[in-house]
């Protein structure tokens, strides 16, 4: 379902260079705070990592017994691919959920091991007369570990710190996918929607941030190694204070940053659409009634935002009824609008949401042909073009492809054949392929921005082939009952979205790289009768 | 214990026919864990105020006697008695403090500067900073070191000589009654090794310590000790002061002392155990 633009033509590095500084420019202070929030992210986890960290290894290394189905432990998580933990975190509650506090633990468990396992090797490492001197000379326990062992141990110790530094600047960008912010939202947003700028201007700073670190840290390494001399008593004792106000300074921050108290948690999936919806309810909430809202758009995929609602990290989001009824519930493809509606409907009851009034868009898949060639030979469906087929080529998408429900049942419903074995081609690529005519046919999404910009034509699927996917905005009953004022302004949404109107967007986000808030701003003076302010009923 | 060691030495009298032997071994039995027997119903006494020079071949078990006395180790059978209790009796930390330890490896903490090494007890004791600072200055001219060029330097900045030196302020900072010395003055050119030994001498005659010095070198076993103990297969073949150590018939004493010299050859090269 994912619309997708042209893929970008090569461009000489000095142009991506000038875009991209041009793009920092222009994005001033919201890069700088993203840069911060990145920066945060790592430092308060590798801070908890150490302060966890350096103890468990030094348990780990007297009390090997107790310490090495530790440091097996660590390794274990270390082999989890990120984006899979975050997505593990999400159903968990306390602990898991969306934003700040679920990246932390997720930053927090990879930066363990480098941090614990260096801990146990520079402890190991001490020359065995050394750590016997300080016995021999009655130190006890505690003193050996805080006035021999630690201190000889430091350089390995930093050593971990900067790989779990390193690491943890990479990782940070993945939690882009829980809505914790930092560079990774950059990342993403580019992804989603085929912008290699805006994935250089978070990727970027992100390789550099890591590399400072790097610098600083072995900076950091030589100048503790043993024997320089410094006033250690008074600087350790300061340090360890200092470090640990620090790391509760930001923690207490991220945190504070992104409380949600009494806030509507408004999400999106993770494409232009998903994006543009999700910050129209926001502007609708924020326009019409007295609530605060959250933007968490750019989430992962459904099933990101499906686990978040279920626990009660997300309020609301628009979903499309033919992917609630098979990906989120399960159930056969059914190809009755109305009663894949009604059945999504009482599904989402079932499970402490309600389904919002639709939008008014199906985007469904549609079968394109050229507008020329429409306008020509008087095609107005699907079935009309069986008798031209065969002499045509096609271009399809690579899912569509593979499908059961996709091109195969297409073919057997109507019949149709074709001059060759179908492409499967870049999904971005075959709109293009099309207008340039070199295919006659395509698969599509109906929503897409490009099918009204470069003339294409949509097939009616006047056999049903298609289930329905219309956009619906689904939100916890929870807090629709402690806020009916949604009700409402929701209501007053029913049906405004056309597919036109949605194509339009999609086009001014992929095409025209507009602003995501200022293409809502837009729907709105269009729509002037959707977001007049209500008198809360509280 | 804020109080340092030393004073409480100071109102020792030399009387060892009515208090127990500083230092006891009764039949004492020791293997190292997945090592050799090293002790084997060993027995030996030291009495207050004496110095026993220990010679023995490598690996006889000689720093595994100095480990016992300060609970480093602890025997698997017999007894291991300081000041008449028991080792096990003793608090370890308390015990240690007591005393001195030079360490066969010398063991400098090499992320402290030679005053902080030396100062190591004086400051696990908790005295003040200018007692330390005096103390210091004092130890590493009693052990030939200018305080002005190595107070602030670091151990590895230093010569082996000169390490063990630092090793050997160390043992004394806190003026401990009791001193184990392994192999002190290995490393030292004979000259300053002569210097040591006449500093030795004079502090054994201001203040008796109870002293166990491991040695190679027999000159130096018959120039420190007031005993002299041979060490072989896991016991005592003789313990008696110099002058009847020579005389002695023992065939153990007799051989020790005939093949020394080849034996001091061959642990000078290899330095360590
Ligand atoms: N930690 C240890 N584990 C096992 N065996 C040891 C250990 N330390 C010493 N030994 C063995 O115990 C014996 C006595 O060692 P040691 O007391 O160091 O001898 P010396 O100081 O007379 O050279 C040697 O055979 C040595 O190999
Ligand atoms: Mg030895």
């Amino acid at each position: 379902m994912t619309p997708q633009p042209p893929a970008s033509s090569p461009q000489p590095l000095s142009s991506i260079f000038m875009r991209l500084i041009e793009f920092w420019l222009n994005h001033g202070s919201e890069f700088l705070s993203a840069i911060l929030r990145h920066l945060a992210l790592v430092a308060a986890s590798v801070g908890v990592a150490v302060v966890i960290g350096v103890p468990l290894g030094v348990l780990a290394y007297r009390r090997p017994r107790l310490g090495s189905p530790l440091i097996g432990l660590a390794n274990v998580v270390q082999t989890i691919p990120s984006l899979a933990m975050f997505g593990f975190l999400i159903p968990i509650p306390l602990i898991g959920g969306l934003g700040a506090k679920a990246a932390l633990i997720v930053l927090i468990l990879y930066a363990l091991l480098p941090v614990m396992r260096t801990t146990v090797s520079g402890l190991k490492g001490i020359d065995p007369s050394i750590r016997e001197a300080g016995l021999a000379m009655g130190m006890t326990d505690w003193q050996l570990l805080s006035q021999v062992e630690l201190p000889l141990a430091r350089p390995a110790i930093l050593a971990g710190v900067r790989v779990a530094t390193v690491v943890g600047v990479g990782t940070a960008t993945i939690a882009g996918v829980i809505g914790a912010g930092g560079l990774g939202e950059y990342i993403l947003r580019g992804l989603s929607s085929v912008d290699s700028i805006v994935i250089l201007a978070g990727a970027v700073p992100a390789a550099v941030l890591a590399l400072i670190a790097d610098f600083a840290l072995g900076w950091l390494e030589k100048w503790s190694e043993p024997g320089r001399q410094r006033n250690r008593r008074l600087q350790t004792g300061a340090v360890v204070l200092a470090g640990i106000a620090a790391l509760a300074l930001l923690i207490g921050g991220l945190l504070w940053s992104e409380r949600s108290q009494g806030r509507i948690v408004v999400g999106s999936k993770n494409f232009t659409e998903q994006v543009i919806l999700g910050e129209i309810m926001a502007q609708l909430i924020e326009r019409s009634t007295s609530l605060k809202v959250q933007r968490r758009l750019n989430l992962g995929d459904t099933l990101v935002c499906e686990t978040a609602m279920r626990a009660g990290d997300l309020d609301l989001y628009v979903e499309y009824t033919g992917t609630a009824l098979t990906a989120i519930f399960k159930q056969p493809v059914i190809l009755n609008s109305d009663e894949v509606k009604a059945r999504v409907a009482a599904s989402y009851a079932a499970t402490g949401r309600t389904m919002l009034p639709p939008l008014g868009f199906n985007n469904t898949y549609v079968i394109l042909v050229r507008g020329d060639d429409a306008r020509r030979l008087g095609l107005r469906t699907i079935s009309d073009v069986a008798k031209y087929t065969p002499g045509w080529r096609v271009g399809f998408g690579a899912a569509f492809l593979d499908r059961e429900d996709g091109y195969r049942g297409l073919v057997s419903a109507y019949g149709l054949r074709f001059a060759e074995t179908p492409r499967a081609m870049d999904l971005s690529l075959t709109y293009l392929a099309l207008a340039e005519r070199q295919v006659d046919v395509i698969s599509g999404d109906a929503t897409n921005g490009l099918i009204a910009k470069l003339d294409l034509f949509a097939l009616e699927d006047d056999r049903h082939y298609f289930p329905p996917y219309h956009a619906v905005p689904v939100i916890r009953t929870e807090t629709l009952n402690r806020h009916p004022e949604l009700k409402i302004i929701f209501d007053r949404l029913a049906g405004v979205i056309t597919n036109q109107e949605m194509q339009q967007m999609n086009y001014e986000a992929d095409v025209e790289r507009r602003d995501v808030s200022a293409i809502a701003r837009g729907f709105f003076e269009r729509h002037p009768q959707s977001h007049q302010p209500i008198t809360s009923p509280q | 214990m804020r109080q340092p060691v030393g004073t409480w030495l100071n109102g020792i009298v030399d009387d060892q026919s009515s208090s127990p032997p500083a230092i006891e071994f009764d039949g004492v039995t020791y293997r190292h864990p997945n090592g050799p027997l090293v002790l084997d119903d060993f027995s030996l006494a030291i009495g207050r105020g004496d110095t026993l020079a220990l010679v023995g071949r490598s690996g006889m078990g000689k720093t595994t006697i100095l480990k016992l006395i300060n609970r480093l180790l602890l025997p698997n059978s017999g007894l291991v008695k300081v000041e008449g209790r028991t080792t096990s009796s003793w608090d370890a930390i308390h015990l240690r403090r007591r005393i001195g330890y030079v360490l066969q490896e010398v063991g400098l903490f090499p992320h402290m500067s030679i005053a902080r090494n030396v100062a190591v007890v004086p400051h696990l004791e908790g005295w003040p900073q200018e007692q330390i600072t005096r103390r210091v200055d004092e130890l590493l001219n009693l052990v030939g070191l200018d305080p002005a060029v190595f107070r602030s330097r670091y151990p590895r900045e230093l010569s082996g000589g000169q390490r063990q030196r630092v090793g050997v302020a160390r043992a004394l900072a806190v003026d401990p009654p009791i001193l184990l010395m392994d192999e002190p003055f290995g490393s030292l050119d004979p000259l300053t090794r002569a210097e040591m030994h006449q500093e030795f001498h004079r502090i054994q005659s201001q203040v008796r310590k109870t002293i166990v010095c491991v040695t190679h070198d027999m000159g130096e076993a018959f120039a420190l000790g007031t005993k002299l103990g041979v060490l072989a297969k896991g016991r005592l073949a003789a313990l008696a002061p110099p002058a009847e150590i020579i005389h002695s018939d023992d065939p153990e004493v007799k051989v020790f002392l005939d093949a020394l010299p080849k034996v001091e050859i061959r642990e000078n090269t290899k330095q360590t155990k």
